[in-house]
């Protein structure tokens, strides 16, 4: 077969742009420090460190919520494992982050593997209340844990340690630690996505009759990404707690599951990078608005929906638009 | 492969929409299944593919009862089938729909890391696929894009590349027609002996150009079974289902 005689694929263009967004938004992160430093303003890192914690959790739900049409709305009871992985393992006298991250993601596999296999049964409506449902389930089991503070949660006495180390002591290298997580992890989703599997998962999400026609059972492969999703959201969890000094089961509520597919939405579904400009997004406009007025979740609110009505496809569609017009 | 069907029935509520039918498909032949609108076609093949369980009979591949196996399972003993109406990935390209159909029976999809846009045999054997067709010329086309001709031949390129050896063709011409359905005919016709057809068609001229037996289904019922011609002078068949349509056509 002549493949010279094929034309050249139209997609990868979008895929590279993509990619390049993401380099951008880390280009951009990298330099936040130093300028923070020059601006005076050091408070500035810790708060980046937050938004990139989020971003990480955002995408890690985007591969499901874009790519698997998964809409999980019981998301954040992972960030809590992964919070609570800290604390919890710290009191133990156990502080170096790589064993915090295994035991997050170990608790979060399992969880994932069991909630989700249950709530693939279902589709659509029922799929959404059944994660929020398991997600209020851990959040629930969190407050009852009054060894960790139950309602009002844990202050961590330090923060994790790294290969022996309390660098991450230091907001700075905490931050550059945070946004290596993040490119580490959005680079493994990318890979993903680009994969047999990610073929496969978005398949299904693009027709799942047609799947099964071709021998393809999806139940597997939405399970296998919803457990992936569960792990990567975890680590989140963790960069969070370290971020924050600080564990509770308001990390898990049901309106941190929300706020996560609002930055989805907003970065525009199934883009990966979108996710994480979409975490920026939601949780810079929220900073800045709520220096402005009490009434921010309104302004929010609208911003959201004029957002989804003219661009269905959140910032991502909105600049990729920008850059066809121009030459 | 032969593929044999033995009393299946299947019944929406009251309406008995497979009634006791029995049917061996020889390995290599095209055997045609006509009837009117409404007599169980799309229904008996959504029961051979595993689509949907029916009430009562088995279904018999090379001897081996394959009734309660799973749609995918079907597939990887070699029984694939096409839609009466398209089901394609509408944001995947040709190449891609195409591809992922070969995927399906070569090695694992749990793997998460290599790019599988550049796996090169999946590709090859996709064209291959595409050629048989007749759309390999519009591989990199995002499928939605396609015209319902194209629609058609893609829908044709998928199942051929799940590997099959026995093919259920639901009405393939379905909405075609002129010199885009002759080539469509030679297509299939170029497959024939390869493997073994199950086609539904309402177009009498393709399915007395390609079948070697036809069965005729009326009521969920198989009225006739035969040799195109046989069936085609059948009073029976004539009064149920062929008609005044046939007769001025003659
Ligand atoms: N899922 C279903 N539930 C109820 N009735 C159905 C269903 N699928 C098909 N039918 C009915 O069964 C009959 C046969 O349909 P079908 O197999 O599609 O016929 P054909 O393909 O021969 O035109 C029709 O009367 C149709 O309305
Ligand atoms: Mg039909």
């Amino acid at each position: 077969m002549a493949e010279a005689a094929i034309p050249a694929p139209a997609r990868r263009p979008v895929l590279a742009g993509r990619v390049k967004a993401a380099l951008v938004l880390f280009g951009l992160f990298a330099a936040l420090p130093p300028v923070a430093a020059a601006a005076g303003d050091p408070f500035l890192v810790l708060i980046a460190t937050r938004i990139l914690a989020y971003a990480i959790a955002a995408m890690a739900l985007d591969l499901i919520l874009g790519f698997g049409a998964m809409v999980s709305f019981g998301h954040a009871a992972y960030l809590g494992f992964g919070a609570y992985a800290v604390a919890i393992l710290a009191s133990f006298g156990i502080t170096d982050i790589f064993v915090q991250i295994a035991c997050a993601a170990g608790v979060s596999a399992l969880f994932a593997l069991v909630t989700g296999a249950i709530s693939l049964r279902t589709r659509g409506v029922y799929f959404i209340m059944i994660t929020l449902a398991f997600g209020q389930m851990a959040f629930f089991f969190f407050i009852s844990l009054s060894a960790y503070g139950g309602d009002d949660g844990v202050g961590l006495r330090s923060r994790s340690t790294l290969f022996g180390t309390d660098l991450l002591e230091n907001d700075v290298t905490l931050f550059y630690v945070t946004l290596a997580v993040l490119a580490a992890l959005f680079l493994a989703c990318h890979r993903i996505v680009g994969s047999r599997f990610g073929r496969v998962l978005t398949g299904i999400r693009e027709n799942p009759v047609r799947m099964e026609a071709i021998g393809f059972t999806p139940f597997r492969y939405q399970l296998t990404a919803f457990v992936i999703s569960g792990m990567m959201t975890s680590v989140a969890g963790v960069m969070l707690a370290n971020q924050a000094e600080f564990v509770s089961p308001a990390f898990m509520s049901w309106h941190r599951s929300g706020e996560l597919i609002v930055m989805v939405v907003l970065g525009g579904i199934g883009t990966l990078a979108g996710a994480i400009g979409g975490a920026v997004a939601a949780l810079v406009l929220e900073e800045a608005l709520g220096m402005m007025t009490e009434h921010w979740p309104f302004w929010f609110g609208l911003f959201l929906v004029l957002m989804v009505l003219f661009s269905p496809r959140g910032i991502t569609g909105f600049v990729e638009k920008l850059g066809r017009r121009r030459p | 492969m032969k593929l044999e069907i033995a009393h299946l029935s299947k019944s929406f509520g009251a309406l008995k929409v497979t009634d006791d039918v029995s049917l061996a498909v020889a390995p290599g032949e095209i055997h045609a299944i006509i009837g009117p609108n409404g007599a169980g076609k799309t229904t008996l093949i959504a029961q051979l593919s595993g689509q949907l369980a029916p009430d009562a009979g088995r279904v018999i591949l090379d001897g081996q009862d394959i009734t309660g196996r799973s749609m995918a399972e079907r597939v990887h003993m070699g029984l694939a089938r096409s839609f009466q109406i398209t089901q394609v990935l509408p944001g995947f390209t040709v190449l891609e729909n195409v591809a992922l159909a070969v995927q399906a029976r070569r090695g694992s999809s749990f793997r998460f890391f290599a790019r599988v846009a550049e796996e090169a045999a999946l590709n090859r054997a996709a064209l291959d696929a595409l050629a048989e067709a007749g759309l390999d010329d519009r591989a990199h086309v995002v499928a939605r894009a396609l015209s319902h001709g194209e629609h058609r031949r893609l829908e044709l390129a998928i199942a051929l590349a799940t590997g099959p050896r026995v093919l259920l063709l639901d009405e393939p011409l379905a909405g075609v027609g002129g010199e885009e359905a002759d080539a469509f005919v030679a297509r299939l016709k170029a497959l024939k002996g390869r493997l073994t057809m199950v086609l539904i068609e309402h177009d009498m001229e393709a399915v007395f150009a390609l079948a070697d037996r036809v069965s005729v289904l009326v009521y969920g019922q198989v009225i006739a079974t035969g040799a195109p011609d046989a069936v085609r002078s059948d009073p029976q068949v004539r009064a149920a289902y062929l008609g005044e349509e046939e007769e001025s056509a003659a």
